[in-house]
């Protein structure tokens, strides 16, 4: 069913794990709909992204392109970033399942999400990134009222 | 990978050597249609009526109350949509549960979309249905009763007998997909006051592409296949004699080891049950402690995805299965586990073992052992974990251990 790039990068995941005081942090997905990636950045000075990690609760493509896309953006500056899209992360995993295909998305947005949160700290603004559409943590909240 | 480690015996079994052999001369040497009138092919015709029999005498039924089908899902599907025809005069009130196959669930949406009324019971928290509930549901215009006799998802078995006498007095008729539990639990259709019942070949052991269902004498349901004389005319087209003869061996095999058979496995599903929840951290077990399937074994792992645990232990040569929504290609979870009151998120991380016949302690051990690695390498790469370490051990839904 999976593609063996995404089956090596489920197996062994690049970048995973936390940045303590990073630049950046972005979730996105929700734990209902059985996806959450969250994605750290550390951007030096010239707006370079030096290290990169991940965490994501997912399914194998999920895991997949989380991983893909946090090497696709390591050492990129924040526009070269911005051009990674979910297009570009199938395509650099040899392609995704149709039924997948928003796991990409969601790897696109998470890299968004970071780089919001990093634009936002440092008070810039980055050429065509819009805020973040989810957020996880209010449903999150909710949710464990239920419990 | 080494060696394959068979734990998902729900979704299909092996087919016995055994079965294959008394399968394999009824392809190419007795291959006779068993209409025709000649001794050559009506040997064959005994030979089914004999596989017949073996059923009957396994359910306590007649051996003309049994029609063989394509399977479990073919099964049900007569079921529901014959009785509700047939029975349409008196009224258009069907109850079932919510922890159905979707061979049942889907043929009521089929059936309401044409005038009928249909009640999906609740089940409690360990997946059994309320009696008081199904009291309360009855209609005077309700033509059919049908709950699962064991859960295909968490292996949860129904109270059949107060189901049927419930069914009894007030005049209803009692459906059973029985395609979990035929074979592994002892069932008698006078007993539980039965009056139909669905199986299947594959889950005992037997071949795919053969099931039966079991319509007691008297019940009034029409042809679901039309054609032939075969079936009692009831479902025509020639007769799968292999598969048929491959099903009554398996039924008779089944009966033969049952007592043995469930009492292992019960023992090594107790073993993995405890070994798993003692040794796993923020894990549940889904369906009855003790009213479950002997084989059938659904726990919850907090904070992971079930698809990545699937393909995790698939690469340590495990077959097991999952409840989650990606391995179920919709965006929600199982409606078994969201039927009992599982969150989301707990039922994406879900995971059904089941044993089968030739399943060992050393399989269970070494299941335990991937596990721990398994589960606790996701959680490490959980976002979900994270924030669950960081906000200190907060009381959770979970059981501690």
């Amino acid at each position: 069913m999976y593609s063996e790039k995404v089956m090596d990068h489920f197996e062994h995941p690049r970048n995973v794990g936390e940045i303590e005081n990073a630049s950046g942090v972005g979730t996105v997905g929700n734990a209902k709909c059985g996806d959450i990636m969250r994605i750290y950045l550390d951007i030096d000075e010239s707006r370079i992204i030096r290290d990169v990690k991940f965490k994501t609760f997912g399914c194998g493509a999920a895991v997949a392109t989380s991983s893909m896309a946090t090497e696709l953006v390591k050492g990129k500056s924040i526009q070269e970033a911005m051009q990674v899209t979910n297009k570009a992360v199938m395509e650099a995993l040899d392609g995704l399942p149709p039924v997948k295909v928003h796991c990409s998305l969601l790897a696109e947005e998470a890299i968004h999400a970071a780089l919001w949160d990093y634009a936002e700290k440092h008070g810039i603004k980055i050429e065509g990134l819009e805020k973040p559409k989810s957020d996880i943590h209010e449903d999150e909240e909710a949710e464990e009222e239920e419990y | 990978m080494e060696k394959l480690i068979y734990l998902d015996n729900a979704a299909t079994t092996r087919t016995a050597p055994e079965v294959v052999e008394a399968m394999l001369p009824y392809f190419t040497e007795n291959y006779g249609n068993p209409s025709s009138v000649y001794s050559f092919a009506s040997q064959n015709k005994n030979a089914v009526n004999m596989q017949r029999e073996i059923i009957a005498d396994a359910l306590g039924a007649k051996s003309n109350e049994i029609y063989f089908t394509a399977g479990g899902s073919e099964a049900d599907n007569w079921a529901l949509k014959a009785a509700a025809e047939a029975y349409g005069e008196k009224g258009n009130h069907i109850i079932t549960t919510k922890i159905e196959h979707h061979a049942i669930l889907h043929t009521c949406e089929y059936l309401e979309k044409r005038g009928f009324e249909v009640t999906y019971l609740d089940v409690d928290e360990e997946g059994v249905v309320k009696l008081q509930d199904l009291e309360a549901a009855i209609r005077p215009t309700t033509i059919l009763i049908s709950v699962m006799y064991a859960n295909n998802e968490i292996g949860t078995l129904q109270p059949m007998k107060e189901i049927g006498e419930i069914a009894l007095a007030h005049g209803i008729l009692f459906h059973t997909d029985a395609v979990q539990a035929f074979g592994q639990v002892p069932i008698h259709v006078d007993e539980y006051h039965i009056d139909m019942l669905s199986a299947s070949g594959h889950k005992l052991n037997g071949p795919k592409g053969i099931g039966f269902l079991y319509i007691r004498k008297g019940v009034k349901i029409r042809s679901f296949v039309h054609g032939g004389a075969q079936e009692r005319k009831r479902r025509a087209g020639t007769e799968n004699v292999p598969g048929i003869i491959g099903l009554g061996t398996a039924v008779r095999r089944a009966l033969k080891t049952m007592k043995t058979r469930t009492e292992k496995e019960k023992k090594l599903r107790d073993y993995l049950i405890d070994r798993v929840l003692a040794e796993i951290p923020y894990c549940r077990l889904n369906g009855h402690r003790t009213k479950r399937l002997p084989n059938n074994a659904n726990f919850s792992f907090q904070f992971i995805e079930g698809e990545s645990l699937l393909i995790r232990l698939d690469m340590k040569g495990i077959c097991g299965s999952s409840g989650s929504a990606c391995t179920s290609g919709s965006l929600d979870p199982s409606h078994v586990l969201l039927a009992i009151g599982l969150p989301h998120e707990i039922a994406h991380g879900s995971l059904r073992l089941t044993l089968g016949e030739d399943t060992t302690k050393e399989e269970m051990d070494y299941v335990v052992e991937a596990l721990k690695e398994i589960v606790s390498g996701l959680r490490n790469m959980s976002p979900l974990y994270e924030d669950f370490i960081r906000k200190n051990n907060r009381q959770t839904y979970f059981m501690k251990g």
